[in-house]
């Protein structure tokens, strides 16, 4: 757990005091990540460093784990923090595998031991110990690099982790892969991290909360969906941007809005179907399973109105589906490129455990605007249960 | 880059021809004879020029490396400005004046030799030291603070290994000045090779002359190769342009 108290810092200028961190207040719970999230300038970077003392702090008290720092010493203090930098800053002149033991061989652990770290580390970033132990930073490329970077963070299981825009300089495609292992490995993990960044998209994906900074101010504190759905001010709602109700979709599983459905068998006869359809107020079809409950295919309503005969002679192929586990951009976007208002979600062995429509989304996702919305829901959304 | 490897092996083939007719040649005309009859007196003087450039080179290296790490220390910021204005208007005193200035303050004899050299090969030491650890990226230094480096660990194991090649090319050139400077140490009593070349030209005997001149450059290739060789193994791998 980090909390900030009352972090102040005001830096002396030739042009007079410049308040760069005005009176911070906030609390990252155990185990959670924080974005500081802000335009540049706005006081996020030297918030962070406050904590690690890159920056001292003019005003204020900083508590890890209940503890407060002020009195601690900076080394000692900086080794139970990891740090991760936007440069990455591996050491060249050491191979990958003392840039990642450097702090236990500090911490004055037995060569056997950390060397066993590193490996284990390694593995722990996905890059094979073998090839790359006694590697030199400059023959890694930008993603290998910070991988490196978060490993050697890591190396002393330190319980917080400061990162100040550590995949900024990587490219948009590693950067995404990059962020995705680090939520994995954070999951088994569970490090109090704080995080600098300056892309919402970022933030939305990794935080846990959100602190948005302006002029050195902290401005709004608060889980990704609330600061999506209700920026504070209108500073915040610019930063958040004008689709800020689609970035909320990269929030919401699936499983959260999915609906039950009401199935037909190809051994039933259309009028089944129709009988079917109009009895749930399915507008254009209903889906088709086999005798394991797995999704074959779909009947559509015009199909079933004008011919006569089985659901398994007059169906129409399955374009896509969705699991409960996706997101809803994700499902989004199927949605769009398939075009498609409903999909049907199956598990992992590919049976099926209900429906995602596009009512669905938008009902869920307007709900919190309008609080009494909830009411009017379709009934359906609150019986699924995760 | 197929020709390249061709054309350099024709290279050494006509450099070794070419030497091997310049040897015969000499032997021919009786030089290498003449060049042989002042054999003791180089083998002698050799030693001593060997001599005063280990101990001003070494004296130089011990001096002008926690100089220039002083002088790149933030706490000395102010002081290394003056302190390399200081240095680079030095760098432009020709050798042959800062040891005729050694000689006035110290007299004749090694140690004022010894001192003038040292202090003509300290400055690209010193000045080649404080940049090289300037030059270590802030990001470098910004991590291994905050990874609980204290200052002199971080000086150790961050910034004096990244600044190493630098350094070194500094020393290898404090050490080229050293050694081309060394049979001047004659002329204020300090011995070498300078002896057998000032003499030789005095005396108008060119093969004297050219006996102290032939060792003394063979002696500024051998040392600079050392250095260059020392610096490829010393300077980390990850860090080395050598070694890429």
């Amino acid at each position: 757990m980090i909390r900030i108290d009352n972090l102040t810092k005001i830096f002396e200028t030739p042009n007079g005091p410049v308040t760069a961190a005005d009176h911070i207040n906030m609390e990252v719970p155990e185990g959670e990540i924080c974005v500081l999230l802000g335009p540049s300038g706005c006081g996020k970077t030297t918030t962070l460093k406050m904590i690690n003392r890159i920056i001292p702090s003019t005003s204020g008290r900083i508590y890890i784990n209940g503890e407060d720092t002020t009195g601690m010493d900076t080394v000692e203090l900086r080794r139970n923090i990891g740090y991760v930098i936007q440069q990455i800053g591996l050491f060249p002149n050491m191979t990958i595998e003392e840039n990642i033991a450097i702090v236990p061989k500090l911490l004055g652990w037995e060569a056997s031991r950390y060397k066993a770290r590193a490996k284990e580390l390694l593995d722990l970033v996905a890059l094979d110990p073998g090839t790359f132990l006694k590697r030199y930073p400059r023959e890694l490329s930008g993603g290998q690099q910070q991988r490196i970077g978060v490993a050697r963070a890591l190396a002393a299981d330190p319980p917080v982790m400061l990162m100040d825009e550590p995949f900024g300089a990587i490219d948009p495609i590693n950067r995404e892969v990059i962020q995705d292992e680090f939520m994995k490995m954070q999951q088994e993990l569970r490090k109090t991290i704080m995080f600098v960044s300056h892309d919402i998209d970022e933030a939305v994906k990794m935080a846990d909360r959100i602190a948005i900074f302006r002029d050195g101010r902290l401005v709004q504190y608060d889980t990704p969906d609330d600061l999506l759905a209700h920026p504070k001010d209108d500073f915040v709602e610019s930063f958040v941007g004008d689709d800020r109700a689609l970035k909320r979709l990269r929030l919401v599983q699936v499983k959260q809005v999915m609906e039950p459905v009401t199935t037909v068998r190809p051994e039933d006869s259309l009028s089944t179907a129709l009988q079917r359809i109009e009895q749930q107020g399915y507008s254009h079809a209903i889906l088709m399973v086999n005798e394991r409950q797995q999704p074959i295919g779909y009947v559509s309503r015009s199909v079933a109105q004008t011919t006569s005969g089985l659901c398994g002679e007059h169906y129409f192929g399955l374009k896509t589906e969705a699991s409960p586990e996706d997101d809803l951009r994700k499902v989004a976007s199927l949605m769009f490129t398939h075009d498609t208002t409903w999909l049907p979600c199956t598990d992992a062995n590919g049976t099926l455990v209900g429906q995602v429509t596009q009512r669905g989304i938008t009902h869920y996702l307007g709900a919190t605007y309008h609080p009494d919305a909830l009411g009017t829901l379709p009934r359906q959304l609150h019986k699924v249960s995760a | 880059m197929m020709k390249k490897p061709a054309f350099t092996r024709f290279a050494y083939g006509l450099a070794l021809v070419l030497m091997f007719a310049l040897g015969s040649l000499a032997e021919q005309t009786g030089m290498l004879e003449e060049l042989f009859s002042y054999r003791e007196d180089v083998v002698y003087l050799v030693g001593q020029h060997i001599e005063l450039v280990l101990i001003s080179g070494s004296l130089a290296i011990l001096i002008g490396v926690p100089l220039g790490t002083v002088l790149s220390r933030p706490r000395f910021a102010r002081l290394a400005e003056t302190a390399m204005q200081t240095l680079n208007i030095g760098t432009t005193i020709p050798t042959l004046a800062i040891l005729a200035l050694s000689m006035s303050l110290l007299g004749i004899g090694m140690l004022p030799a010894v001192f003038g050299l040292c202090i003509a090969s300290l400055l690209p030491i010193v000045r080649n030291t404080y940049t090289g650890l300037l030059e270590v990226p802030a990001h470098l230094k910004e991590a291994a603070s905050g990874i609980g480096m204290t200052p002199l660990q971080m000086l150790f194991r961050v910034e004096l290994p990244n600044a190493l090649f630098v350094i070194f090319a500094g020393i290898r050139t404090a050490l080229a000045i050293n050694v081309g400077t060394v049979p001047l140490a004659f002329l204020i009593g300090g011995g070498g090779l300078g002896e057998l070349i000032f003499t030789g030209i005095d005396l108008d005997e060119p093969f004297m002359m050219l006996a102290g001149a032939i060792p003394t450059a063979v002696l500024a290739i051998i040392v600079d190769i050392l250095i260059a060789l020392l610096a490829f193994l010393i300077v980390p791998k990850g860090v080395n342009p050598l070694r890429a």
